[in-house]
């Protein structure tokens, strides 16, 4: 288990230092460099003056291992737009991220497997059916366009929940305003989340219930939830943790664009402002960040696998 | 349903077995296809859509791009058959030259993802050893990064064109074609007829795409149907964000992210790009499905 899991250490490390240097390479080989430099009422001077102090003038290795050395010690540099330290930035978005798309994973996984044991076990039922059709709609659906919908639906028809933000601004917090604020993106990213989690759920306990413990299992006369929980399910959900690490970085990726729709003050909205006025401390913190925490979590659902599973560490 | 899979089976082991056969695994396929009547309702209205995306120019009552600022967020009329947009820009017509958008993206884009996950897949499972270790160590890589933040900053730094979006949308989707491919070849490279092809002194090149690749064909068609259907949602999301085909060009996805700031005035105007986002993504879906179910009949059993 030790080496399994130093191996799967090592490879996410190898993994993020990659992710950094295709970042580090793109955002580089930007034409015109960064906004902050187009400023029309900035003088030849000042322009060389500013990317000299930079360090833009610097050939690329150079620069590379410059940011990364001080990325190493926790220092991401400063933003060229704000003049803030980038660490708090990302500090100030990253919970919000965190929150928004956690909320929203915890209560896909509630929903998709007891739906997705439900499925295996009424194969061809009406409910069954449903979720089929549903599962469709849901790789289909456009998330923002869901989410456009709903805020035509509930913000501007009936005013019942805020169109967007965080908290209503000039008021203190409330809890319930929160939640109020949470509803919406929400239930956009379960529904992102939730076709492809159920599916997974109910053709990997399909598989399961066809395995001959099963029959040992029912044959010793065990009642059908027993079966159920005790045997199938504990072998049926480690693959389904597989399939959640996965779906991270398109969960992760599926937050960004809700963030905008919602103006949910978070790391997409962040990235996407800082890569349309290029500011590159910024853009690289933020890929950065997003890239380590999907590559964390699913070294972690490795590890919960491997421990699981046997097989996995062995083989 | 017992017939048909038996019909299936029969069909694909013939199909492996000997090359006269192979217009009748097709023909089988088609006959299987047939009966799904989804599915051919979704080709047929994705043929209209195809269509409609060539001759835009021609079809459209009239000019996308005319601006009428006297009347904006006019309702439907004989004139405007969606009404007006905020510019006062005819809805209708803006659909139509949109579907150019993201039929072209969604095609394009699938192609050069196709063609990479091929290569890269059908070289790692053919060759093996540690050229297989690195490939597809590359693609568990790929497919960690959250590969929209990717996106992002490729088009935000090289600029919007169609060019880009394209490439970095085909760049940053083949990771699944790449391992199916590979599973396909590794299923194929020890058969007899490989075997005979080399000891016929075929070079490895040409064992390999006279003799391997085409009989992974069928699943990448499959993949391929719904990789255009991803690259069509990506691209209506690249847009949505601004990143995509700038305006006044029309696509669906900016018309979403331009009506978004008039919901008030206009809360319909949302309503039909994003309903032809969805429909048609859907259709490509659909048609992904039961094209597997025609022609990998294995796959049904082994998932269900």
């Amino acid at each position: 288990m030790i080496a399994y899991s130093l191996r799967r250490l090592i490879q996410a490390v190898v993994l993020l230092f990659i992710v950094s240097m295709v970042t580090f390479a793109l955002i580089h080989s930007a034409p015109g460099g960064p906004s902050i430099l187009a400023n029309p009422d900035l003088s030849r001077d000042q322009i060389e003056q500013m990317s000299e102090s930079l360090g833009l003038n610097d050939p690329l290795p150079l620069q590379y291992w410059h940011w990364i050395t001080s990325v190493l010690q926790g220092d991401f540099g400063i933003s060229y737009n704000t003049i803030e330290p980038v660490i708090n930035l990302v500090g100030n978005r990253l919970p919000n991220t965190l929150l928004l798309a956690g909320i929203a994973l915890i209560i896909s996984i509630a929903i998709a497997i007891p739906l997705g044991v439900f499925c295996a076990t009424h194969r061809n039922s009406f409910l069954d059916r449903m979720v089929t059709s549903f599962t469709f709609l849901g790789v289909s659906v456009p998330v923002f366009w869901l989410g456009i919908m709903l805020i035509v639906l509930f913000s501007v028809q009936y005013r019942w929940l805020p169109a967007g933000g965080m908290a209503t601004i000039g008021e203190g917090f409330s809890l319930r305003d929160r939640v109020e604020h949470l509803i919406l993106p929400v239930f956009v990213l379960v529904i992102g989340n939730l076709a492809e989690l159920t599916r997974y759920t109910r053709s990997s306990m399909i598989t399961v219930l066809g395995e001959e413990y099963i029959r040992t299992a029912r044959a010793k006369g065990l009642v059908q939830r027993r079966v159920l929980i005790g045997h199938a399910m504990r072998n049926a959900l480690i693959p389904v943790i597989t399939i959640i690490g996965v779906l991270l970085p398109r969960a992760v990726s599926g937050a960004a664009i809700t963030e905008a729709v919602f103006s949910w003050p978070g790391m997409g909205s962040l990235a996407v402002e800082a890569a349309t006025t290029r500011d590159y401390p910024v853009v690289l913190a933020t890929t950065l960040t997003v890239a380590a925490v999907v590559v964390l979590s699913s070294l972690i659902t490795d590890l919960a696998y491997g421990f699981l599973d046997p097989r996995i560490r062995l083989g | 349903m017992t017939s048909v899979s038996v019909a299936a089976t029969g069909s694909s082991a013939v199909a492996a077995e000997a090359k006269h056969s192979t217009r009748s695994f097709w023909r089988v396929a088609w006959r299987r296809f047939r009966r799904n009547r989804i599915a051919l309702a979704s080709a047929v209205f994705l043929l209209v859509i195809c269509l409609v995306a060539l001759f835009a120019p021609t079809l459209a009552p009239q000019n996308p791009n005319a601006v009428n600022i006297l009347f904006p967020h006019q309702p439907p009329s004989s004139e405007h058959l969606l009404g007006t947009d905020e510019s006062g820009r005819d809805v209708f017509s803006r659909l139509l030259v949109g579907a150019r958008v993201s039929i072209a993206v969604g095609i394009t884009s699938m192609i050069i993802s196709i063609t990479i996950g091929a290569l890269v897949g059908s070289v790692a499972g053919f060759v093996g050893r540690w050229v297989d270790t690195i490939l597809m160590r590359l693609t568990d890589g790929m497919m960690a990064i959250p590969y929209f933040f990717l996106v992002l900053i490729v088009v935000a730094v090289f600029g919007t064109s169609f060019r880009n979006i394209v490439m970095v949308i085909g760049a940053t989707s083949w990771m699944v074609v790449a391992r199916i491919v590979r599973s396909e070849v590794l299923r194929y490279r020890n058969y007899e007829f490989v075997t005979a092809a080399r000891s016929l002194g075929a070079s490895n090149l040409r064992v390999l795409f006279r003799h391997v690749v085409p009989h992974t064909i069928p699943s990448i068609i499959v993949a391929a149907t719904l990789g255009v259907a991803n690259a069509i949602l990506l691209e209506s999301a690249l847009s949505y964000l601004g990143l995509g085909l700038q305006p006044p060009q029309a696509s669906w996805g900016n018309m979403l992210s331009n009506s978004q700031a008039y919901l008030f005035d206009n809360p319909t105007l949302p309503l039909y790009p994003g309903t032809l986002i969805l429909v048609t993504v859907l259709a490509f879906n659909f048609l992904g499905d039961a094209l597997r179910d025609a022609l990998d009949p294995q796959y049904k059993e082994s998932s269900h």
